[in-house]
């Protein structure tokens, strides 16, 4: 029941603090999820977000979905999604139905402006933990290569970043893997 | 019948749009004004931009009004379903079947391997909510908003919740024209 309360918590709030569509709540989730609730680390949360990215479809739900499903199965799973769209899908059924002209008010539409830098301070930050992470994922030399290519691919080539991460996880995937062999046999030569 | 069409209007583009919700709104704007015919083009960029408005996810918000629209309660609970479930689904299928073999090197290389690009993903998403915010709110408010936002997020650890309710009260107050 706590479990359930506390998946509630963490996507009712990345939900309502999430301004500018599903993407813009992934730092609040990853805060959630990683620092709040300790559900995963920031590999396991890295790892669901590539695959989420290659998957097709709104990247929220993909979240909430397969981290509630983690947590608390199937019943954590639905608890998750719809703690993450019931609220917002209300709220605009009720004011589309009664206050038509809500969007139209000024001060509606400046805090949506006012909101705007947060969140890229949010992403900013986020983004930052990755390229630190990579470093030390992959080494210097590794990780600039990769940031550049895929920079170029993405931004200059237009490649589809769906596509890309599908490739890169199919090649570490696939790529005949030496080092674990020799491993094998050292460790096998010890014991 | 009109539910099957709801299911279908929402099933393709949420199979069909890659790099998340807003992503795939143009293929909901076809299926929704162009073969469905349920809105005109105005009323549905009203509905966009209230939804824009609003927080959260904005492809499920988008289909459980327009659900609501065709279809009454049902309607929405079908237009949410066909947008979220098949993509959930082969998630956590795939996965699963990564979790399984999470302690195999291979599973962790792929992690190493795949980050630089998650960072660049992000760093392009960073920039075009930057773009819009200096849209939306000038050069001055962006750069106080940023300095600010950083300073209480970063050096004081304001928790997010917090800060982001300053921004709207800000914006609200200061950023109302």
């Amino acid at each position: 029941m706590k479990t359930h309360l506390h998946l509630f918590i963490a996507f009712f709030r990345s939900g309502m603090l999430g301004f500018g569509g599903g993407p813009s709540a992934i730092p609040l989730v990853h805060k959630e999820v990683v620092q709040t609730f300790k559900w995963m680390n920031d590999d396991e949360f890295s790892d669901v977000l590539a695959l989420g990215n290659t998957l097709p479809g709104p990247i929220n739900t993909k979240m909430a979905g397969y981290i509630g499903y983690r947590v608390a199965g199937v019943l954590g799973m639905i608890n998750a999604v719809l703690s993450s769209i019931v609220p917002s899908i209300l709220m605009m059924i009720v004011l589309l139905t009664t206050l038509a002209s809500f969007k139209d008010q000024p001060w509606v539409a400046g805090m949506t402006r006012g909101v705007m830098p947060i969140v890229v301070v949010l992403m900013a930050v986020l983004t930052w933990d990755f390229f630190k992470k990579s470093k030390e994922g992959l080494g210097y030399k590794g990780s600039i290569v990769l940031l550049v290519a895929s920079f170029l691919l993405i931004e200059l080539l237009h490649v589809h970043p769906g596509l890309l991460i599908a490739l890169l996880l199919s090649y570490a995937l696939l790529k005949p893997n030496k080092q674990k062999k020799e491993e094998k046999r050292a460790k096998r030569g010890v014991s | 019948m009109i539910y099957w069409e709801l299911f279908l209007a929402f099933f393709i583009p949420g199979i069909v749009g890659y790099g998340g919700g807003p992503a795939s709104i143009p293929l909901v704007e076809y299926e929704v004004v162009t073969r469905y015919q349920w809105m005109t083009v105005s009323e549905f960029s009203e509905v966009l931009a209230l939804g824009n408005a609003l927080p959260g996810p904005i492809a499920t918000k988008m289909a459980g009004y327009i659900g609501y629209e065709v279809g009454g309660v049902l309607g929405a609970v079908v237009g949410v379903f066909a947008t979220v479930a098949p993509s959930l689904i082969l998630m956590i299928t795939l996965l699963g079947i990564l979790y399984k073999f999470k302690e195999s090197p291979k599973v962790k290389r792929m992690t190493a391997l795949v980050r630089p690009t998650i960072a660049i993903l992000l760093a392009v998403l960073t920039f075009r909510f930057l773009e819009s915010s200096y849209e939306g709110a000038g050069v001055w408010h962006t750069l106080l908003l940023l300095v600010l936002g950083f300073l209480l997020l970063e050096k004081w650890k304001v928790h997010p919740a917090f800060v982001i309710l300053g921004g709207l009260g800000y914006g609200a107050i200061f950023l109302s024209f």
